[in-house]
């Protein structure tokens, strides 16, 4: 018997994650790429970690990016607007031993539900979030959202969006955030690593994923992620390399007086030694490359940091565990007893 | 009146007696309220308390509106209201007097801290009269008993051999004022010692200083008795039914219902709010009861505390929540998540005066539509009603009870008067409260998310974690059986009526309403949630005056218990007293057709005896006028104060 299950958790798929329902995005939504990164991903960290399938549940909110779990097979909840993750912190304080995703998207997660993604980053539960970003409200047809760029025509800002958009990456930095990252949607095979190494990281793992609204805000970061332009456009940056990046590997990123500058290699005396190596857990650095932008700056992409700390479960469930070895097991009965007195029949 | 006892001290017997200590909100007003109605517990009196404190932590002291006060009613015979006006105030200032005087009657045992009654003081009381001369403060106090006394000094005198700061042995008068009180109405003084030892044993000589003080305030009854031939108050034992009891606050009893719940469960138990007054005492309970594995949580705000709750449900646990008025507009969202969902969730709704932040400090009944139908969409849910702190215990778990068998949040609507107030309460046997029954789906063949228990209508609970049931809920309208997303409407006319029958179906769980009172009865006071003690003590005096008045009270909002439509029939009329503008008496009206009015007030405050007492009597009169009663009977419209104040002193007498 026991070996019949684990030819099973040896076979699992991307397929097994198919909940056979049809994905109702608009047809060359990035959506269907991420959906399909994950599965991938899904089935890896199953056989990786150990993880049985039904112990993967996914809460999202409100959105095209929410309807994501009616698409898994795995337990979902499709909450309401803003509140994946607060949801998604009951979930995981009930059951420590769940694998907790929470897909939202710009809207959902960082205007109606920033509060309480800040608040869940900050408290470092073991929870991942996939933070779907078009720059765009697609569900409720084109109004502009958080990330939406100053100047952005949209429904709702005909003349221009007047406001500054908010960067999530700097956002879960302000929070401490122990696994922050940065995807596109096309790069499948990246972003399912990211994910992969995602669910290894004991805390909460947040991803901002680039996705082109196809409809709505189409081609929004097509000039650092798309296919011709990306290796010298974007950086994918990986802890104790080199920031390099360029088609020919010749440019290179150096931290100086705390600021970034883009440097060629063979140029002025730049050597690839000169070239600083990226530091994952380290704050300050993280910093500065978060706050890279194209086109001032190639675009960061993968893991931008990756620190340990004790999770809030941990730290909840220790408390508990220490309070009952100090004060002994909570007995009710003796509890009620306490500054009670007896009245006895006269 | 005074009979003397053996040891030749003067004493007067009463049944009953109604103390109010009053001053500022950092005197320890409330401690003193609180240890005097512990040690009454323990002396064997029944009693109910009403504690009133300023929304600030600490108003400008010597002010009006920094008074804090307590007031206790305590018996030899069953007490059911904190009583009206007291029989003795105790006042730590002017302001604290300044605003007690309209409500004192003539007689009044009024004891004073002389030392705090100077023009700075006067000023800060806004006491007119008394600055500009035009009364003095013994004109004002003539008609009343008073005792004057030097509190500030006589403690400094009492430690003057502890080396504490001026200021510290200052604070020590609250203490002396409980020793004095103690002395006057014959308390015993070791609950309270025994307290001051538990509580101040990390600072000796302030534990030292406080207890010199008390005695000191003890002590010093005597040299009045001496002085003035003050008699001692005696009020006799009350006869408890046996057993073993405890003195108990609405916002504990839910904590402790809650440890309960959890250990007649079995599953984890996952309690999220955010602070807010009057339920944050549950939190702090909770959370201090890690070791029972509680698993409390502070969230950033009312609506995470609500989702997280719903997130833990979801994954096999049991959420609950607590809040008051603006935290329950916050959650209403979140509520209609697990309507949706068919997940079980509890939401403690402590009521407290709106609408907005209101009178945070200040209890009303005014959220009862708002629980019922403050949600949008056809939202029908379960409301329980607990009439008592102690009741809280017991209604919480109910709650447990129906959110798990019928999957489905549960409102439990408390309000400040009964979670902060405290009773005594007989300890239930824990051993005796069934277990309650909560069946994971397990088995893959043949799940459906939304298939439903033949008798309940309940969908399955799985649990994320069991192998072949993954499945999918949300928000969104889903397909009945299969719990697909669906827009279909006759599945959403469908679904809409069977999310209401399975809520209708929580009837049969529900116990049938009493009527309390003669079969001839042909008014019936019909009330709900906290203000069952109020009307229970003025039915009961009605009833003895031959009155044709009975009592019934609601504890359960939605669904309404079975034979409800039956009880209201059976009288001419129904008269439904709500510290609301007549919510219960909407829904009453609307839904049985019947000859119901409302007697509804909102000060912030509970009903007073004597206000009730002149609804029920002005509601007869009216029948009578009307011809709808059979009997003629005897009332005394607008002489019922005169009268009640015959019966107070052949009572005192």
């Amino acid at each position: 018997m026991q070996q019949v299950e684990q030819k099973i958790e040896v076979k699992i798929t991307a397929k097994d994650f198919d909940s056979g329902e049809e994905p109702r995005w608009c047809p060359g939504c990035g959506d269907y790429a991420i959906l399909n990164a994950v599965r991938s991903a899904f089935a890896e960290i199953s056989k990786e970690l150990g993880i049985p399938k039904e112990n993967f549940v996914i809460v999202s909110g409100i959105g095209c990016s929410s309807r994501f779990p009616y698409y898994m097979n795995t337990y979902g909840l499709h909450g309401i607007h803003g509140r994946a993750t607060a949801i998604a912190t009951g979930v995981k304080v009930a059951n420590p031993e769940l694998s907790v995703w929470v897909v939202t998207g710009d809207g959902d997660g960082l205007a109606i539900g920033g509060n309480h993604l800040m608040h869940l980053m900050r408290r470092n539960l073991d929870i991942k979030i996939l933070l779907f970003d078009n720059r765009i409200y697609g569900l409720t047809k084109g109004q502009y959202s958080p990330t939406s760029v100053p100047g952005q025509i949209t429904k709702s800002s005909p003349y221009g969006v007047i406001e500054r958009p908010v960067d999530p990456v700097l956002l879960a930095l302000s929070q401490k955030a122990t696994f922050i990252a940065k995807a596109i949607d096309r790069d499948i095979k990246r972003l399912t690593e990211i994910l992969i190494e995602a669910a290894k990281h004991k805390g909460t793992a947040f991803i901002q994923i680039y996705q082109n609204c196809v409809v709505f805000n189409d081609k929004a970061f097509e000039d650092f992620a798309g296919k011709e332009v990306r290796s010298e456009r974007a950086i994918e940056v990986k802890h104790g390399q080199p920031l390099i990046f360029g088609k020919n590997l010749d440019k290179g990123i150096i931290i100086e007086n705390g600021k970034p500058k883009v440097v060629k290699i063979g140029e002025n005396g730049i050597t690839k030694d000169k070239i600083t190596i990226y530091d994952e857990t380290d704050f300050y650095m993280n910093f500065v490359i978060a706050n890279m932008h194209y086109p001032e700056f190639p675009e960061p992409l993968g893991i931008i940091r990756r620190v340990r700390e004790p999770t809030f479960e941990e730290l909840l469930f220790n408390q508990i565990e220490s309070s009952k070895k100090l004060k002994g097991e909570g007995n009710l009965k003796k509890l009620l007893d306490k500054n009670s007195w007896e009245v006895l029949p006269s | 009146m005074g009979d003397n006892s053996p040891e030749g001290e003067v004493r007067k017997r009463v049944q009953k007696v109604t103390i109010k200590f009053a001053g500022d909100s950092g005197d320890g007003i409330q401690l003193i309220g609180n240890q005097f109605a512990l040690a009454t517990a323990i002396y064997g009196n029944d009693f109910a308390i009403f504690p009133e404190f300023p929304a600030e932590i600490r108003a400008p002291a010597g002010t009006t509106y920094g008074v804090s006060a307590f007031q206790i009613q305590f018996g030899s015979i069953d007490i059911l209201t904190p009583g009206d006006e007291p029989d003795a105030l105790v006042a730590f200032n002017p302001a604290a007097l300044k605003i007690n005087l309209p409500h004192l009657k003539p007689g009044t045992l009024i004891i004073i801290n002389i030392n705090e009654f100077d023009e700075i003081n006067y000023k800060k009381a806004n006491w007119e009269s008394i600055l500009k001369g035009e009364e003095t403060l013994d004109e004002i106090l003539s008609k009343f008993e008073v005792i004057k006394v030097e509190f500030n000094k006589l403690v400094v005198e009492a430690l003057k051999d502890i080396d504490i700061p001026h200021k510290d042995k200052i604070r020590t008068r609250n203490f002396f004022a409980l020793g004095l009180v103690s002395w006057i109405f014959m308390r015993p003084l070791e609950p309270v010692l025994k307290f001051i030892k538990e509580n101040f044993g990390k600072k000796p000589e302030i534990a030292k200083a406080n207890e010199i003080s008390l005695k000191a305030g003890y002590n010093y009854g005597e040299t009045l008795e001496i002085k003035h031939k003050f008699p001692r108050i005696e009020v006799q034992k009350y006869v408890f039914e046996p057993g073993k009891y405890r003195y108990i606050s609405g916002n504990e009893a839910f904590a402790y219902g809650i440890l309960a719940i959890k250990e007649k469960t079995g599953i984890p138990l996952v309690y999220s709010s955010y602070p807010i007054t009057p339920a944050s005492d549950i939190l702090h309970y909770l959370e201090a009861f890690r070791n029972f594995g509680i698993i409390a949580l502070q969230m950033e705000d009312e609506i995470a505390a609500v989702n997280t709750a719903i997130g833990a449900s979801f994954a096999g646990g049991l959420g609950i929540t607590a809040t008051s008025g603006p935290g329950l507009s916050l959650k209403s969202e979140g509520i209609n998540l697990a309507v949706m969902t068919e997940l079980p969730l509890i939401v403690i709704d402590n009521q407290r005066s709106g609408p907005s932040t209101g009178m945070p400090t200040k209890t009303e009944q005014t959220d009862l539509l708002f629980a019922l139908y403050g949600r949008h969409g056809e939202s029908p849910i379960i409301v329980i009603a607990p009439q008592s702190p102690g009741d809280c215990f017991l209604a919480v778990i109910e709650a447990a009870k129906f959110a798990i068998k019928y999957m489905t949040p549960v409102i439990v609507l408390s309000d400040l008067y009964i979670a902060m107030g405290s009773e005594p309460w007989k300890i239930p046997d824990i051993d005796s409260i069934a277990e309650i029954k909560v069946d994971f789906w397990k088995k893959p063949n043949g799940f459906q998310p939304y298939a439903r228990d033949e008798v309940t209508l309940a969908r399955p609970w799985a649990k994320p974690g069991t192998p072949g049931l993954e499945h999918r809920i949300g928000g969104l309208e889903k397909s009945h059986i299969y719990g697909k997303v669906s827009y279909d409407p006759q599945n959403h006319d469908f679904m809409v009526k069977l999310r209401a029958e399975k809520i209708r179906r929580a009837q049969a769980d529900i116990p049938d309403i009493q009527v309390y009172g003669p079969d001839d009865a042909e008014l019936l006071v019909l009330g709900w949630g906290s203000t069952f003690g109020h009307i229970r003590a003025v039915v009961d005096r009605a009833i003895e005056k031959g009155w044709p008045v009975a009592q019934a009270h609601l504890r359960y909002i939605n669904p309404f218990p079975k034979n409800l439509n039956d009880v209201l029939k059976k009288f001419k009329r129904i008269l439904i007293p709500e510290l609301n503008l007549g919510q219960l008496l909407l829904l009453i009206k609307g839904k049985f057709g019947v000859d119901a009015v409302g007697f509804n007030k909102v000060t912030g405050t509970p009903f007073r005896e004597s206000e009730l007492m002149q609804a029920i009597e002005k509601e007869l009169i009216n029948m009578e006028k009307e011809g709808k009663l059979s009997k003629h009977i005897e009332v005394y419209e607008g002489k019922f104060i005169e009268k009640r104040e015959e019966v107070a002193k052949s009572a005192a007498g």
